[in-house]
């Protein structure tokens, strides 16, 4: 037999070993494909950063035909869900004791200001304790009560006369879905999951049993076990990405506006710098616990902190923003959400994967050179 | 007849560095293998065996030294050296979760066997192992001695020049190992192998055509197994008598002056004197006036002992017993009925029933994964029952397993100590444990530290103490309340010949002083210093009674003395027979 027939025979032989055992091994299957569908409908449904169905309390101390306009703009608005009261005291109470999130508070005197000085204040609270919930909240009355105010003055024959008008139109995720760019974040974190943690695992498992040191005496190289070992997780990870896609396409209906060559090519690169962290963690970590634990620090928390998954970069404080460029993730989530919500936006796309690309050249590179065919 | 060298190791050393420790692992090893023959590399635990293997597999990087396989250098070019050879690592590196036939199949692609070849050589390798009707069985579902020959067909899937075998009969049953024994014999006769394999089992050396005896890290001598034991010629006896028991006829003649080593086997005391000379039994008239003594061949562990003892000359013991007189009772202290132990669909425990006598040394003897192990930590109250009774010192530990833990000692397989505590933290820490109070708690570590001679290392971390001394220190823990039962979980694997003697001698004298002992063990002839014993397979009691007993059961014309080991397997073969016409 030539060389390269051995060659191609032992390659075929570990590849086939793997893939056995993952087909056999619930615990790789669970992580591949189980735990992506559960992060994806956790995130898709449970974790939702939009204000939709604000509870809200209405005190009108005196109903009459303006308050009833204005309460009906507030029942019609598809963000709020409120009840109506008529002192302070129990809508206060409601909103210590989390029945509602926020009061809209009309004097008595509302209507009597609105119609003899057109100048009718309302008073309004909100819960705090989510600042971010609070400040949506708060802009939602707003808008509902400029709306109102406008459509009020039209009504009365003359424009309001505001001197800057706000006429915002949002890019890129028109409806303001947090649903439209956490789950392809999201891709990211299971693809980190299936090529750091799980590969990390497998090789410190044969390690743990012996069959590493077995295998090392036979005429094997070691780019064979690597190759041998990236191949099969390789195509486990694309698997439980192409999986996350039509979740997100088909279930969630997250627009796909970029072509998907371009999310797959992408999607490949970063699943060989997540095999290379989990090659590269391997080299160092011989028992399935210790490789369990540093994937997870190393790589999995990063990427869900650092990458611009779920907090925004730009918020980050300075040092951070600089830290999280160690961090492959980011790359690929900016990547992922650009091809999703934007488009094929070439600039954006080739300095991220110039990124990924260096990457995964300096992981694989050190992993293969910190490999040794010897147990010292 | 010159025989031409298939390895050859000249000033090889190789130290391991871990933190601030260095442990020198070989010195100095200067050796050489001839072709077609078994070379047994033979030592206890931590003599350096699996290191030399490694070292010859090319897996390790030595510090100094050289090593050539069929003339080829293994450091400067392994993957040459690794293609004439095949290698077992000491779990026979096999992937539990592939069947039998895939494995076969992965180790005939890495090792480049042509797929025409291929057919052949796995019907003769299945014919040899006995593996043929299981080949498509998960490796992991198979038997501790399956499991060894499947790894050893891997290692055949391609004819090596030299077969490394690392300790490849450890802790199965002796009936697999005399199955492998008979299938090596047959690869170098037939097919002109060469075998390195390693063993802690001194008996097994005689089984080799050449012996290399390792300790600590040095080769202590090489040569044929005559080689070593021809020197002792004359200075091994058997003597027994008819009205001391074994315990105390062995007690009472390593006193004697001209005994180098005595040790209790089968229904004798088997004996070692300084000079071809036999014992002078009339040193002690009052107790040994109707012993017979008679000359016996010399063993390998004849010799190995002699060498070590020497070595280690100064170093005698001296242990008495308590009370002398022997204080057997009739009073049952533990009571075994019908327990049963599942973990999921498997019983690692099927329905045993046994007791023990106060005062009795009480043997649990199987080989690994037997259910001695599972059995021990139940009668502990570590692990509950999943059926079945379970009365300790009277108490039924169901419903009152603290108060029968404190009357209990027990000492874990591998010595539960705090290894980055000292001898003494550890022992106050245990004393601490079990409640002793101040002045109890400071006469107990005194007559621990005593007894045990722990005196010189008082202040050493456990971890770094020798094996023996780790062993004696947790004994030591285990005994600080007084307990009237002690549990010793394989207490003697691993420690080498000298110390597992010394441990016995402990054992007798605590037994003789009315603690009662249960003990684990794989080692067949330990079997013979317990009062009574069961033999355990698959979670099944085989048999239970006296060592006599059990070996006069396989008593012949062809065995007229049989051994433990005997015993042992003809149990096992009898139990498949009865097994077989069940399911026909």
């Amino acid at each position: 037999m030539s060389p390269f027939a051995k060659r191609f025979m032992r390659l075929r032989g570990l590849i086939r070993k793997e893939s056995l055992q993952i087909l056999r091994d619930p615990s790789s299957i669970a992580i591949a494909f189980v735990m992506p569908v559960v992060l994806l409908l956790l995130f898709g449904y449970g974790v939702s950063l939009d204000a939709k169905d604000i509870r809200l309390a209405l005190v009108v101390e005196q109903p009459d035909a303006q308050t009833s306009s204005l309460t009906s703009a507030f029942h019609h608005s598809t963000y709020f869900k409120s009840i109506t009261f008529h002192t302070i005291q129990p809508a206060e109470r409601a909103l210590v004791t989390h029945v509602v999130d926020g009061i809209v508070w009309l004097r008595s005197d509302f209507s009597a200001r609105l119609l003899n000085h057109g100048d009718a204040p309302i008073g309004v609270f909100v819960n705090g304790v989510d600042a971010n919930q609070a400040r949506i909240t708060q802009g939602y009355i707003q808008g509902v009560w400029q709306t109102w105010l406008q459509a009020y003055a039209r009504q009365q024959g003359h424009d309001l006369a505001i001197p800057v008008r706000l006429e915002p139109r949002i890019w890129f995720n028109a409806a303001v879905r947090s649903t439209d760019f956490l789950v392809p974040g999201l891709i990211a974190l299971i693809m980190t999951l299936t090529g750091a943690m799980l590969t990390s695992m497998v090789v410190a498992r044969e390690w743990e049993r012996g069959t590493m040191e077995a295998l090392m005496v036979t005429p094997i190289r070691i780019w064979e076990i690597t190759v041998g070992k990236l191949l099969p997780y390789f195509i486990l990870g694309m698997g439980g990405m192409l999986l996350s896609v039509a979740m997100a396409l088909w279930l969630f209906n997250v627009p796909l506006r970029g072509s998907f060559l371009v999310l797959s090519l992408a999607s490949a690169l970063y699943m060989m710098v997540a095999l290379g962290m989990g090659l590269l963690i391997s080299t160092v970590a011989r028992s399935q616990f210790v490789a369990g634990q540093i994937a997870l620090v190393a790589t999995f928390l990063p990427a869900f902190i650092l990458s611009g998954f779920i907090f925004e970069i730009s918020s980050m404080p300075a040092p951070v923003q600089v830290m999280t460029h160690l961090i492959p993730a980011r790359y690929f989530v900016a990547i992922l959400q650009t091809v999703f919500m934007a488009g094929d936006i070439w600039p954006v796309l080739l300095t991220n994967a110039a990124a990924l690309l260096v990457m995964m050249v300096i992981f694989l590179g050190l992993a293969r050179h910190k490999t040794r065919k010897r147990l010292d | 007849m010159v025989v031409p060298a298939v390895l050859t190791i000249t000033g090889l050393c190789k130290t391991f560095v871990s933190g601030k420790h260095t442990l020198q692992a070989l010195q100095d090893i200067n050796l050489q293998i001839q072709a077609g023959r078994i070379s047994g590399l033979i030592g206890p635990d931590g003599a350096g065996k699996t290191s030399l293997m490694r070292l010859v597999a090319g897996l390790l990087q030595p510090d100094n030294g050289e090593i050539q396989v069929q003339g080829i250098d293994v450091f400067k070019s392994p993957l040459q050296s690794q293609s004439v050879l095949s290698y077992m690592p000491q779990r026979f590196g096999l992937y539990e979760d592939l069947t039998v036939q895939e494995n076969l199949d992965l180790y005939a692609d890495l090792q480049g066997v042509d797929q025409q070849q291929r057919q052949q050589r796995y019907t003769e390798l299945m014919h040899m192992t006995a593996l043929a009707p299981f080949t498509h069985r998960l490796a992991g579902r198979l038997s501790g001695g399956m499991k060894q020959k499947l790894g050893l067909a891997c290692t055949l899937v391609r004819t090596p020049q030299l077969l490394l075998l690392d300790e490849p009969t450890a802790g199965v049953d002796p009936v697999s190992r005399r199955e492998l024994w008979s299938i090596i014999e047959r690869l170098v006769k037939e097919e002109g192998l060469s075998v390195l394999l390693s063993t802690a089992y001194l008996n097994e050396a005689e089984s080799c055509d050449d012996v290399i005896l390792l300790h600590e890290g040095c080769v202590m001598g090489q040569g044929t197994p005559l080689s070593f034991s021809q020197p002792m010629q004359g200075r091994s006896f058997h003597i027994s008598s008819d009205t001391l028991g074994k315990r105390q006829l062995q007690h009472r003649i390593s006193k004697l002056s001209g005994v180098l080593d005595a040790i209790i086997e089968d229904e004798q005391v088997r004996v070692v004197t300084h000079t071809r000379q036999v014992p002078d039994l009339n040193e002690d008239l009052a107790h040994l006036a109707d012993a017979r003594v008679e000359a016996c061949s010399p063993t390998f562990e004849d010799a190995f002992v002699a060498m070590l003892k020497k070595q280690h000359q100064g170093m005698s013991l001296n242990i008495e017993p308590t009370t002398s007189q022997s204080n057997l009772s009739d009073d049952t202290l533990i009571e075994v009925r019908h327990i049963k132990k599942r973990f999921g669909a498997f019983y690692a425990v099927k329905d045993i029933s046994f007791s023990v006598k106060r005062g009795e040394v009480f043997g649990l003897l199987g080989a690994n994964g037997a259910g001695k192990s599972t059995t021990f930590r139940m009668l502990c109250g570590l692990l509950p029952v999943s059926s079945g009774e379970l009365m300790v010192a009277g108490h039924d530990l169901r419903h009152a397993s603290a108060s029968a833990r404190s009357r209990l000692g027990y000492m874990a397989q591998r010595f539960s100590l705090y290894v980055n505590l000292s001898v003494m933290e550890n022992l106050n820490f245990f004393a601490s444990a079990y409640g002793l109070r101040r002045a109890q708690r400071t006469q107990r570590i005194a007559w621990a530290m005593e007894v045990f001679e722990l005196g010189n290392y008082a202040n050493t971390s456990s971890g770094d103490l020798p094996l023996g001394f780790k062993q004696r220190l947790a004994m030591a823990a285990a005994l600080l309340h007084e307990p009237d039962i002690l549990f010793l979980d394989e207490p003697t694997s691993g420690v080498d010949p000298l110390a597992r003697r010394e441990f016995w001698e402990r054992i007798n004298a605590l037994a003789e002083s009315g603690v009662t002992v249960l003990v684990t063990t794989h080692f067949m002839d330990e079997a013979n210093y317990c009062d009574r014993l069961v033999i355990m397979a698959d979670g099944e009691v085989l048999a239970q009674g006296t060592p006599a007993e059990m070996k006069a059961r396989f008593r012949s014309d062809e065995l007229p003395t049989p051994t433990m080991e005997d015993a042992f397997i003809g149990l096992i073969e009898h139990r498949q027979t009865s097994m077989t016409e069940v399911t026909v």
